[in-house]
């Protein structure tokens, strides 16, 4: 199963979608914080959070589950406006989510009463675009993502990972400045993670959207990000923000690639030792 | 003829072979009792005279006015009271504690109001149909899950946008488990104000004649007439909320 024919094909299908060629928002976060009130007392769940993002820059964020990462997004789309601190995009601050910032939740959220064709076009519902265009639009987007052939489908009949997908292709067909995304290949298989992980970067890239990418999985922040934030909970902050060279970033198996995933994982604590003593343990019931 | 058909008309076609051997023993006054060729003379006649038709003419026409006026009052308030906190804490209550009281209990009132006849009818069926329809839009909308809320936020939409993509289709089946009650209620009620209110043309009208007459043929053969026309609307609505359904069928 290939998507593209053709890497001619895939170049004509970004054409049609880069019709207007913008550039990204700025995002800059400044002294962060955010706390919930649980049973009457005041938990932190994030503290001191500080970084500023170029536009068309990727940004990766890794971190223990619980650490404040979904939280950090809704901050940052402006779902949640109760918090310390500042965040600006694109040099102003944020005060509700608008059409030029979208959204890839963690969960798929698709509207189960809509196909995934016209879940993807509800994206679209203010845009200034035709019907004509729109309908180009949301077609490019499903079949950049694999799924021309379920456009009439509902989510109760897509599996997790097109579920995912048709999410990703909301998110992508409003033509954001700035794209957040939340574990959004998670439910996906190894094969199709991999290739929408280039997809991604292809897209982002050509369309020099700003993007922050929330993940577990350490290779994908590095493959994907010029940066990755290494977040730590109780409360979440950033524990270490890792510079990620273009030089190696597109090799998997290069050393300075597998150096800064190591690096990562230590910063999470599951670095060598950890992978090392589980190692030892196996070893150990194998031969007993 | 399937399996599930003959299992459920087992138990009538039994009981009318008790009813037929009971009226013909003597074991019960026919009078009281009429047995079923009785039941379907009176039937024919109805027929033949025309008055079968208006009748059932005459008490829909009653229903469907009740109905529609009830149920798009109770549709729509529970829909705008569902889209808000502030309003759900102002009226909930209030519509709880009115669920609690007896439809019947309403026709003193309301025939105090707007009289025994036709409008007063009509008051009386409208309420019927606005106490399943209010509750249930309410409900629907108000257990919209708060990711969808969230979502409508992040996609920017404005206006109606949150109304039409988001509540409606979202409380589509518990506004419908209202209108379907409601559609019963209403006919119950039509029956009820018929019975109770001023007589009418109509099924009631029909009924009250076969009490007054002691035609208890009459009477019978109309409420085998109500049970048909209540087992329609069940089934009428049922198909069509399926149809309207069709994502959570898939
Ligand atoms: N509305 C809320 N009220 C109270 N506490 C909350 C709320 N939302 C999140 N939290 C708490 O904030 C913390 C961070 O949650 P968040 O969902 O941001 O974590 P996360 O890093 O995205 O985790 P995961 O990787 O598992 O998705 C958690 O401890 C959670 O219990
Ligand atoms: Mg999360």
């Amino acid at each position: 199963m290939s998507y593209f024919r053709s890497v001619s094909q895939m170049d004509d299908v970004m054409a049609e979608l880069s019709i207007a060629r913008k550039k990204g928002h700025e995002l800059s976060l400044a002294r962060v914080g955010k706390e919930f009130g649980v049973a009457d007392r005041a938990v932190t769940v994030l503290s001191d959070i500080g970084f500023d993002v170029r536009p068309g820059e990727f940004l990766s964020i890794v971190g223990a589950s619980g650490c404040g990462k979904s939280t950090l997004l809704r901050l940052i789309l402006g779902l949640d406006t109760v918090y310390d601190g500042e965040i600006r995009v694109g040099g102003e601050r944020v005060l509700r989510p608008g059409a030029d910032r979208a959204i890839v939740f963690q969960e798929h959220r698709l509207l189960p009463w809509l196909t995934a064709e016209a879940n993807v076009a509800v994206a679209l519902r203010r845009s200034p675009l035709s019907k004509a265009e729109r309908r180009e639009k949301v077609a490019g987007l499903l079949h950049l993502v694999g799924l021309d052939h379920a456009a009439q489908a509902y989510p109760a009949q897509l599996s997790g990972g097109m579920a995912q997908r048709v999410a990703i292709a909301r998110a992508l067909v409003s033509d954001p400045r700035l794209l957040l995304l939340d574990e959004p290949l998670g439910a996906l298989d190894a094969l199709t993670r991999l290739r929408l992980q280039d997809e991604l970067k292809r897209i982002v890239a050509d369309e020099g959207i700003t993007t922050v990418l929330v993940t577990h999985d350490v290779e994908e922040a590095v493959y994907l990000g010029n940066r990755v934030i290494v977040m730590q909970p109780n409360p979440g902050r950033i524990a270490e923000i890792v510079p990620i060279s273009e030089s190696y970033a597109r090799d998997r198996s290069d050393p300075f690639f597998i150096a800064r995933r190591d690096e990562i994982l230590t910063q999470l604590g599951v670095g060598h030792s950890t992978v090392k003593g589980l190692s030892e343990v196996e070893a150990r019931i194998d031969a007993a | 003829m399937s399996r599930s058909f003959v299992q459920a008309a087992l138990a009538p076609v039994i009981l009318l072979i008790l009813w037929e051997a009971a009226s013909h023993s003597g074991l019960v006054d026919p009078r009281f009792l009429p047995p079923l060729e009785q039941v379907w003379i009176a039937g024919r006649a109805e027929w033949a005279s025309g008055d079968l038709a208006a009748a059932i003419r005459a008490s829909l026409a009653r229903d469907i006015l009740g109905f529609i006026v009830g149920s798009t009052i109770g549709t729509v308030l529970g829909v705008v009271i569902g889209l808000s906190k502030t309003t759900q804490r102002l009226l909930g209550p209030m519509l709880v504690v009115h669920r609690q009281i007896a439809l019947f209990a309403w026709i003193p009132l309301l025939s105090a109001w707007f009289g025994g006849g036709e409008v007063g009818k009509i008051a009386f069926i409208a309420m019927a149909a606005f106490q399943p329809t209010v509750v249930n839009s309410w409900r629907g909308v108000a257990n919209i899950p708060q990711q969808y809320r969230e979502l409508s936020m992040a996609l920017a939409f404005r206006g109606l946008d949150f109304l039409t993509l988001i509540a409606l289709p979202g409380s589509l089946a518990e506004i419908f488990a209202g209108l379907r009650a409601a559609l019963i209620y209403a006919w119950m009620a039509t029956i009820g104000a018929e019975l109770l209110l001023d007589v009418a043309p109509g099924l009631g009208g029909r009924m009250d004649e076969g009490q007054h007459l002691f035609e208890m043929n009459l009477l019978v053969f109309y409420l085998i007439v109500l049970a048909i026309v209540g087992g329609l609307f069940t089934l009428a609505t049922g198909r069509l909320e399926t149809r309207l359904a069709r994502w959570r069928a898939a």
